[in-house]
């Protein structure tokens, strides 16, 4: 279950402002039903310039619904130059904080705005013609991407997911999120503080790690060894460390030392974790 | 929590059963010793773990030695799977569905990783396997066929004996994740060309931790675990007494019982499944004929399963959701997307899994709850208003036995 704050509960069960306003002047649409959530806000301005008033419909999660109904109450009342400066932020902090996972709905919130607020201007609406999509399972781009990363001072392709949903179904786009990241940080004179390790490389446990590095030996090393009528045992493995004793013919020659234990060391970062360092012990 | 719970989320874990409780009780009080020591006060102790494997091995029509105990049904899984590549490391060849367990699933996905070939077969619409396709995916290479017996998301049996031949007859093991089956369905593997079978305790009302994996006598067997000499060298490390003495009871009152329980845990699923369907736009996930009698996969579209459930906890209604927003994930379940299943109706699914401590009050008033909860997400939703209007409805609820073209 997921840790929502009372504001959060409270905006999911009594959500105000729910519906669709007839003759708006601003109409907002974001998401899908694909998506898994999509949001309509529209908003009917006053004589005095202000935004009298706003309502939401919105298909999604508990967060996704309280996030819209937020940004109604937030919206009414301000004039369109005060409610453009609004940011997911502001959505978030209202709510006493989201769970970072879902981050992506106060997002939303945002982006509605925006696309409401152009709506009325008679601008076109941007997202989609304006910048390329970087994330197809989500239709996210990288424009969208940037402007997200700027504004939340996000470093990692996973808070990039969080935020935008981008990077969130089939992963193939990470390595493009990666590099708009690096791009904008480098511009910003700013280091990501993470790299973002690739989906293969998952946290071993101390079980599964032994496991595989004795089953890539006898897989992987030793029949190659034992073609040239060595061999190879495992004495020990001390964290990352693996301790190895080579036999036969190996132990012999110095010179084919350094090149042996490269070779395992190759092999076992290969199919094991990239972390490992092998070691020769003389037996 | 002082509210009522009404728990209707059993594939996910079950209540251990009091009688379950009691049994176990001992194990952890007076009766403390080492089933492997040489004395006599342990060896009372290892008397029980042989009488529990004897009963596990009469509910599953098997012999007492054919089985191991394990510390859940991933170990199960794992050892399976491990032991069968091991066993033939000439064959690196492994057939499996989509619809697996993450048990089974994100091992193979490993293995896939890893260098070994993996077929993971589709389903069709309704959760079912092409008998055709399992046929054409088993090589002379194929090191093991592992198939579940039951989903745990939609409830939709395979038929995993006749499978078992398949396999058997091109020379494969065949194991079967029965996690959600066992206590659920009659088995018999006497009967089979099952070679291997994993089960887990917490969901057939023994406790968390605890499992079993069956390993037909001559099949080859590679430990997963190593160490000590516990389980005739099969599976190393001290015996987990009490739950083991647990497990075996839970055994024995579902050996007992299955056949009555599961004709009154399935009449109420029936009438839930009924009542739900009664309400606009919703579908059962999965054949509804080959399918588990507890569960009960419904979808409700144009809402999202997250916010269903929240509606139904505040009740003290306890479900699961395949929806994206509960997985952690952004997509929803690997099961229903690998079924085709809409995403008008995928976003909305809520699992209901029934055990026998249900009461037809219970599912009365879900029945009662339950339409308020949809009536009122459907009137946030921007998309119901328009569906309505524009009758796309219909399109989207695809008729009993289609198949994906
Ligand atoms: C089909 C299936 N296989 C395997 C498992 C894993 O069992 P355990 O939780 O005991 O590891 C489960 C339970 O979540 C399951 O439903």
């Amino acid at each position: 279950m997921w840790e929502y704050t009372d504001k959060v509960k409270k905006y999911f069960t009594e959500p105000v402002n729910v519906g669709e306003i007839d003759n708006p002047d601003g109409v907002g649409e974001v998401g899908s039903l694909a998506c898994g959530d999509a949001l309509k806000l529209t908003f009917k301005m006053g004589e005095d310039g202000r935004i009298a008033d706003a309502k939401f419909q919105t298909f999604g999660c508990a967060s996704a619904i309280a996030s819209s109904s937020v940004l109604t109450e937030l919206i009414k009342g301000k004039t369109l130059e005060e409610a453009a400066k609004l940011t997911n932020k502001d959505i978030a902090d209202f709510l006493g904080g989201l769970p970072k996972e879902k981050m992506h709905c106060s997002v939303m919130g945002e982006e509605a705005l925006r696309a409401a607020i152009a709506d009325f201007r008679g601008e076109k609406v941007q997202e989609h013609d304006e910048g390329e999509v970087v994330c197809q399972c989500f239709g996210v781009t990288d424009k969208e991407i940037e402007r997200v990363a700027k504004a939340n001072d996000l470093h990692t392709v996973e808070e990039i997911t969080n935020y935008t949903k981008a990077g969130g179904g089939c992963e193939s786009c990470h390595e493009d999120i990666q590099q708009i990241l690096d791009r904008i940080w480098a511009e910003e004179g700013a280091k990501p503080k993470i790299e973002v390790k690739p989906p293969t490389q998952r946290k071993l446990t101390n079980i599964q790690k032994m496991k595989l590095i004795e089953e890539t030996l006898e897989r992987e090393v030793r029949p190659a060894l034992k073609a040239d009528g060595g061999d190879i045992e495992l004495i020990d493995i001390d964290g990352d460390k693996v301790l190895v004793s080579l036999r036969g013919t190996c132990s012999s020659c110095a010179a084919s030392q350094a090149t042996l234990s490269q070779f395992v060391q190759t092999k076992l970062r290969e199919f094991v974790t990239e972390d490992l360092v092998v070691e020769e012990v003389k037996p | 929590m002082s509210q009522r719970v009404i728990y209707l989320d059993n594939n996910a874990t079950s209540q251990v059963a009091p009688e379950v409780v009691a049994a176990m009780l001992p194990f952890f009080g007076e009766k403390y010793g080492n089933p492997s020591s040489m004395h006599t006060f342990g060896g009372l102790v290892a008397q029980h773990v042989e009488q529990a494997r004897a009963k596990m091995a009469e509910l599953l029509g098997a012999d007492p030695g054919e089985l191991i105990f394990t510390s859940c049904g991933t170990e199960s899984d794992n050892t399976a799977i491990h032991a069968a590549l091991m066993s033939h490391p000439d064959k690196r060849h492994v057939v499996t569905t989509r619809v697996e367990h993450p048990a089974v699933l994100n091992f193979c996905q490993d293995l896939a990783r890893r260098g070994y070939e993996v077929t993971f077969l589709p389903v069709d619409r309704q959760g079912r396997l092409d008998m055709e396709k399992v046929e054409n995916a088993i090589r002379e290479d194929t090191a093991i066929v592992s198939v579940m017996w039951a989903n745990n998301e939609t409830g939709v049996v395979f038929p995993v004996e006749e499978i078992a031949r398949l396999a058997k007859a091109k020379g494969a093991v065949f194991h079967t994740d029965a996690v959600q089956a066992v206590g659920k369905l009659p088995i018999n593997l006497k009967d089979t060309a099952i070679d291997m079978l994993s089960l887990s305790g917490h969901k057939l009302h023994a406790p968390k931790g605890v499992g079993v994996l069956y390993v037909r006598k001559g099949t080859r067997f590679v430990p997963y675990i190593k160490g000590g000499h516990q389980e005739h060298g099969r599976r190393a490390g001290t015996e987990n007494v009490p739950y083991i003495v647990g497990i075996g009871k839970a055994a024995e009152l579902a050996a007992a019982n299955m056949q009555e329980e599961n004709s009154k845990v399935r009449r109420l699923r029936d009438k839930l499944e009924d009542g739900l369907l009664a309400m606009e736009a919703t579908m059962v996930n999965g054949d509804r004929e080959q399918r588990l009698p507890n569960t009960c996969s419904v979808s409700f579209e144009y809402v999202e399963g997250e916010s269903i459930l929240l509606g139904l906890s505040d009740l003290g209604v306890c479900a699961s959701s395949g929806s994206a927003c509960t997985s952690g994930s952004l997509e929803p379940s690997h099961v229903l997307r690998a079924m085709g299943v809409p995403f008008t109706a995928a976003h909305g699914s809520i699992r209901f899994s029934l055990s026998v401590y249900n009461t037809e009050d219970e599912i009365d008033f879900v029945l009662e709850h339950m339409p308020p909860i949809i009536e009122r997400l459907r009137a946030i939703s921007p998309f119901w208003a328009k569906a309505k209007k524009e009758g796309l409805l219909a399109a989207a609820c695809q008729p009993p036995g289609y198949v994906e073209p």
